[in-house]
């Protein structure tokens, strides 16, 4: 039996298993995936907690519910790859051996990587978005607070979901206004970009989106530590923002089960070939989702377009054919504005986001870089495709490749 | 894009003021592009650009974390060397494309 081993069951291990087990002969492959935990967190959703609009039960199923019958399901911490030996350890020492290993193991946060964030504050007047507990603690200290300066800050680049700090300004200012008393809540977002986003038009149509819901923007802010005790964010140029509460994106990184492996690059992602996703040092290891090191989004949208290019390169290399298909880099995300509205956003890794209509040229429904009602609905639909799409690794009506229909190239100033 | 000498080499630069070839490069390049941000360089300064440099032209990715985990300075101290943006400034006087933020 020839064994195809895939490391983490999160939204790219989950899918790749459903593609695999579809076309691999059972007689002849063996298909196993391993992840220490047995709950599948709809992350996307951990956005809407703070403000009450879902609940941890909206977010939660059990991972065992999207494996395909016929693949093996360990539930334990991987230590590490071997990947002269084609084997893989796990806690208590059980080996697992592979002809080809997949590895999906996400990026993680890391609040031990900024001095004073999990100190005295954490979780009282620091919080994060990015973890169930901190989403929920949010929620609880948003309940009773009556204002003051909200201070919305993201760590290091790169981090999951780059659009979703500007949602959560966003979504804060519809919250507080709802309550009566966003006079009183003074809303910032620091960041150590340059501005609200990396790419120009789409930070233009953001950045102005941001100034008419009263939204302070602190650009090229790149933070050094917390201090505690005067409540304030420190950056290595020695500028301050104070804050009466934070929110924070701390520092994403690769599992340290890569670093232990051998395999990590920065921040310990995976070097990995940006277009055929094979990794950089075994040619019978491929990368999919946040854990690769590939310059585009760290998004589920992305680990699906990514996803049919693995798909197709490690059938390619099971064959002895060479890795023929290419990765674009396609990210598509959309963007919660707040008051029942969403705007989109279509990109890969040598085209900025334009406006335009998705994914029918001149159609739509969905308006590219424009705040709309039928935008939102896109968000929120995305929750029913994220479980019964997406994670069953079926077909979108949305090819892997961007494509140009239906974009406009605004003139350049 | 813009032809321009400096030092007494042709050079061109994008709209942003980076050179288009890194080839166009020398240390008196540096020096005449860092005056423009202000900047007189010292040998540190030119561990730090050569080390860009290196990276960049073996294809890798760079990010101020890991200049800064390099060996040569801690973030702070590139900070100090290259006030303002520390990573966009230090490209651009190394004379390699504005780093692309991946996201
Ligand atoms: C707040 C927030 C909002 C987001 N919004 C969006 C959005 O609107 N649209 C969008 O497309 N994406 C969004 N994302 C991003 C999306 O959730 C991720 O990009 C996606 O889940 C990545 O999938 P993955 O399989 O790479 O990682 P994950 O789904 O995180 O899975 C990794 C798995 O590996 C396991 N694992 C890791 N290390 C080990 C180990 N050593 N041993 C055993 N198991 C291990 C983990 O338990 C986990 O199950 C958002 C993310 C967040 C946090």
């Amino acid at each position: 039996m020839k064994k195809l081993l895939i490391l983490g069951g999160g939204t790219a291990g989950t899918m790749m298993a459903n593609k695999f087990r579809k076309v691999m002969d059972r007689e002849e492959w063996e298909i196993t995936i391993v992840d220490k935990h047995r709950t599948h967190y709809y992350q996307p959703g951990f956005l809407f907690i703070p403000f009450g609009i879902y609940n941890r039960n909206d977010v939660i199923k059990p991972k065992g519910d999207f494996f395909p019958s016929g693949v093996n399901v360990i539930y334990s911490d991987i230590d590490r790859i071997e990947g002269e030996k084609n084997v893989v350890h796990l806690d208590g020492g059980k080996l697992l051996h592979y002809d080809f290993l997949i590895i999906a193991t996400g990026a993680e946060t890391r609040p031990d990587q900024t001095p004073g964030l999990n100190e005295g504050l954490w979780r009282k007047k620091i919080f994060d978005f990015y973890t169930i507990e901190g989403a929920v603690a949010l929620h609880n200290f948003f309940k009773d607070w009556q204002g003051g300066k909200l201070v919305m800050a993201i760590s290091e680049i790169p981090y999951k979901c780059p659009v979703a700090p500007i949602e959560f300004v966003c979504l804060a200012d519809d919250y507080f206004t709802k309550k009566g008393i966003r006079d009183k809540v003074e809303i910032s977002l620091v960041t150590p970009m340059s501005g609200a986003f990396t790419k120009p038009i789409a930070t233009k149509m953001l950045s102005e989106l941001l100034k008419e819901k009263n939204i302070n923007v602190v650009p090229d802010f790149y933070i050094e530590k917390i201090d505690n005790e005067k409540q304030s964010i420190v950056s290595y140029d020695e500028m301050e923002v104070p804050f009466d509460v934070l929110t924070i994106v701390p520092v994403n990184m690769g599992s340290e089960m890569i670093e232990r492996s051998g395999l990590a690059g920065d921040l310990n992602f995976i070097p990995t070939d940006k277009e055929t996703l094979q990794s950089k040092k075994f040619e019978n290891i491929f990368v999919i989702g946040d854990a690769a090191d590939i310059p585009t989004s760290k998004a589920g949208s992305v680990a699906h377009f990514a996803g049919e290019i693995l798909f197709e390169n490690l059938l390619n290399a099971v064959e002895g054919r060479p890795l023929t298909a290419k990765f674009d880099g396609h990210a598509n995300c959309y963007i919660e504005t707040g008051f029942g509205k969403g705007a989109l956003i279509d990109f890969n890794y040598d085209t900025e986001p334009l406006p335009g209509t998705f994914p029918l040229p001149g159609i739509g429904p969905f308006g590219l870089l424009k705040n709309t009602k039928v935008n939102h609905y896109g968000k929120i639909m995305f929750r029913w495709i994220y479980w019964h799409i997406l994670l069953k690794g079926k077909e979108m009506p949305i090819e892997a490749d961007m494509t140009f229909a239906g974009k406009r190239v605004p003139y350049k100033q | 894009m813009e032809e321009k000498s400096i030092a007494g080499v042709n050079i061109t630069l994008n709209e942003e003021g980076y050179l288009t070839d890194p080839e166009q490069w020398n240390e008196d390049v540096a020096k005449e592009i860092a005056l423009e941000e202000e900047i007189e360089l010292s040998d540190k300064h030119f561990e730090v650009l050569n080390y860009l440099r290196e990276q960049f032209l073996a294809g890798e990715s760079l990010s101020i974390r890991k200049v800064g985990n390099a060996g040569i300075v801690n973030i702070k101290e590139l900070y100090q060397l290259f006030p303002g943006g520390p990573l966009k400034k230090s490209s651009r006087i190394a004379g390699i494309p504005k780093p692309a933020s991946c996201v």
